[in-house]
């Protein structure tokens, strides 16, 4: 596909090698004894600010587990991860958290949300937590992904498709330059479904976010600057276009 | 406590039952505070309000019911005076008496015999002091039987007359009998069995050879440390302090001891059924609380939300359950022994809240346990 914002995400990449994630011949073996699979088999990655990136694949290959890498959340057996220039490696369990909170953005499949908080306060928690300069305005953040008018309401009172966008909202509020997305529309409908990841295109190219999203659903695929299949723990070649 | 006060509000619903069980937890306690005082104040209020530091009974006297088991002579009396920090000793009698009044009504009296003019002799709340031989300053609380300054109260059996010449300053009582303060010339003119019907004269006092009393009464010097076990060896005596001859007031111990197990036990249902809830509660949220560390939440500040949490639960209710306590407290009828009293009660909302505090904190230690990859994937 030819997507004029995909263009400039590409030229960025050589010139800013600084940004966004970069991952170098990740292994990590989950499981033990009889049970030991490899879920990541010799990955590496380049994801440039401002880029989307979909990853794709059969049920186990280890899409997750390549998120979890990715986001501070579980250590490779071997092999680099690098975000924001940071190598993770080099923080300490303690740190790794502080990280997480102003550089990385999560959007996880469901249950993103607290129930006790209304959709306005689900930022303001983070921003608290953060507590750093770089944090945006909750209300602004939610008028751009269009649920404004529903910041006074606890996730209960909100649709899947609203709770999602509030979830990209609370990923972005930080000022994270890194997003990662987990079956953001698993139990979403075709339309949902588009409209959530249309807000995950615009976010990340508009705040200049390196964005991975693991999806099942080739609906969306039309969005995103670049596709990538996992097969068996190993990354490869943009899936056969059906 | 952005994340705490929050919740609290959303399920209000949980938290209110869970804050119940806690309001009821201090009720009981407040009342069982109560009762515990009012016995205690029963027992021995005409010992606590007594300048003693320690009392000398008899070598071997058995604890329970020692003060009118115990038998100490003279020789007992100038030995503990010889003790170095000894400020002064008296003997004391200490018995019990079954009496009527003129009107024909019976009552019970706890005769102390203390020397007139001694440190022994109590403060007055009206009247005059010791001193005539048939005079007796009896405990306040006296006055709902009737009694009033000028009432003739005549000993049963030995008909002995004792006059109402004065009424101490508050209650004093012991084992749960109002006491009659009386000279303890007197006092041992009716123990001796010598006594005649009839106000006592002097001839009979002067001629009853009885010398014994109960036990030695011994007052410390202001800031001298008694050294109870010297006084004990020099005078053949075996004493205790003020506060742990309250044992040797009959019934004393079996009371306080029942009272305090049954606080012992609530106390660790409080800790038991708030550490409960908090598991369960934690449990129930550990999707989001792994979602929350995921994000970058860190374990100190959702420990200290979780434990604002249980503070804001515990003191908010059990302040509620106090007040309610309180509120009963007062409507309690007369007769039963019950008094409410600031340390005892501060102590049992302290220990209310302390506790639960702990259970919460075993139960909210979870938290830190909970994996951060559990938010990623669909499993719940
Ligand atoms: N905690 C674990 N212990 C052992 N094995 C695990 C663990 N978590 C995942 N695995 C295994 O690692 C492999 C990769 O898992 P992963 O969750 O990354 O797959 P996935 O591509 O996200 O699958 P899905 O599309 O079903 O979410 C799978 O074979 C899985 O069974
Ligand atoms: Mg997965």
């Amino acid at each position: 596909m030819t997507n004029p914002t995909f263009q400039a995400a590409s030229a960025s990449l050589a010139a800013l090698p600084a940004t966004g994630l970069s991952i170098r011949h990740a292994v990590m073996e989950l499981g033990d004894g009889d049970t030991r699979v490899t879920a990541l088999d010799d990955v590496s990655l380049d994801v440039a600010s401002g880029e989307f990136l979909a990853i794709v694949g059969p049920s186990g290959s280890g899409k997750s587990s390549l998120l979890a890498v990715a986001g501070a959340l579980a250590s490779p057996d071997s092999g680099t991860v690098t975000v924001n220039g940071q190598d993770l490696s080099q923080l300490s369990q303690g740190k790794r958290a502080a990280f997480r909170l102003s550089n990385i953005g999560f959007v996880f499949q469901s249950g993103n949300l607290i129930p006790a908080l209304t959709t306005a306060d689900q930022l303001r928690l983070v921003n608290r937590l953060a507590g750093g300069p770089k944090t945006f305005d909750p209300v602004a953040l939610l008028e751009s992904v269009g649920m404004a008018h529903r910041a006074a309401n606890r996730p209960g009172q909100l649709s899947g498709g609203e709770r999602q966008r509030v979830g990209i909202a609370r990923a972005l509020v930080t000022g994270a330059k890194l997003l990662l997305v987990d079956e953001p529309t698993a139990s979403l409908d075709r339309a949902r479904s588009r409209e959530v990841v249309e807000h995950l295109a615009r976010q990340s190219h508009e705040h200049g976010v390196a964005t991975v999203m693991v999806t099942h659903d080739h609906d969306v695929l039309g969005y995103c600057d670049r596709v990538l299949e996992m097969v068996d723990g190993r990354l490869g070649a943009p899936a056969p276009v059906r | 406590m952005f994340l705490a006060l929050r919740e609290l509000i959303f399920a209000r619903g949980r938290f209110s039952l869970m804050g119940g069980v806690i309001a009821l937890i201090a009720v009981l306690m407040v009342m069982l505070s109560g009762l515990s005082s009012g016995l205690v104040n029963d027992g021995v209020s005409g010992l606590k309000s007594m300048p003693v530091t320690a009392f000398a009974f008899d070598q071997g006297t058995k604890t329970d019911n020692a003060f009118s088991r115990s038998v100490i002579d003279d020789q007992q009396l100038i030995a503990w005076r010889g003790v170095e920090g000894v400020a002064a000793a008296e003997k004391m009698g200490v018995g019990m008496a079954n009496a009527t009044t003129e009107s024909g009504k019976q009552v019970d009296l706890t005769l102390f015999g203390v020397e007139p003019g001694s440190f022994l002799e109590p403060s007055r709340s009206a009247g005059t002091g010791l001193g005539s031989s048939d005079g007796i300053v009896v405990s306040s609380t006296a006055k709902a039987e009737g009694i009033e300054l000028g009432t003739v109260v005549t000993l049963d059996r030995i008909g002995t007359k004792l006059k109402v010449v004065g009424f101490t300053d508050g209650q004093a009582t012991f084992g749960h009998v109002d006491v009659a303060y009386l000279p303890l010339k007197t006092w041992q003119l009716i123990t001796s069995g010598q006594a005649a019907a009839g106000t006592p004269t002097a001839a009979q006092l002067s001629a009853v050879d009885f010398h014994t009393a109960s036990v030695v009464a011994v007052q410390a010097k202001s800031g001298a440390k008694l050294d109870l076990a010297a006084g004990d060896t020099a005078a053949g005596t075996s004493s205790k302090s003020l506060s742990a001859a309250f044992n040797a007031s009959p019934g004393y111990e079996a009371e306080t001891m029942t009272l305090s197990m049954i606080q012992v036990f609530l106390y660790a249902i409080c800790a038991l059924v708030v550490g409960a809830f908090f598991t369960v509660w934690t449990i129930q949220r550990k999707h989001e609380i792994s979602v929350l560390r995921a994000i970058g939440a860190s374990t100190g500040y959702l420990l200290r939300d979780g434990l604002a949490q249980a503070a804001i639960l515990l003191v908010g209710f059990t302040a509620l359950g106090v007040a309610a306590g309180l509120g009963l407290g007062a409507a309690m009828p007369e007769a039963m022994p019950f008094a409410l009293e600031a340390a005892p009660i501060a102590t049992a909302t302290g220990l209310t809240i302390g506790l639960g505090l702990i259970g919460a904190a075993v139960a909210v230690v979870r938290i830190s346990r909970i994996d951060p990859l559990n938010a990623l994937g669909g499993q719940r």
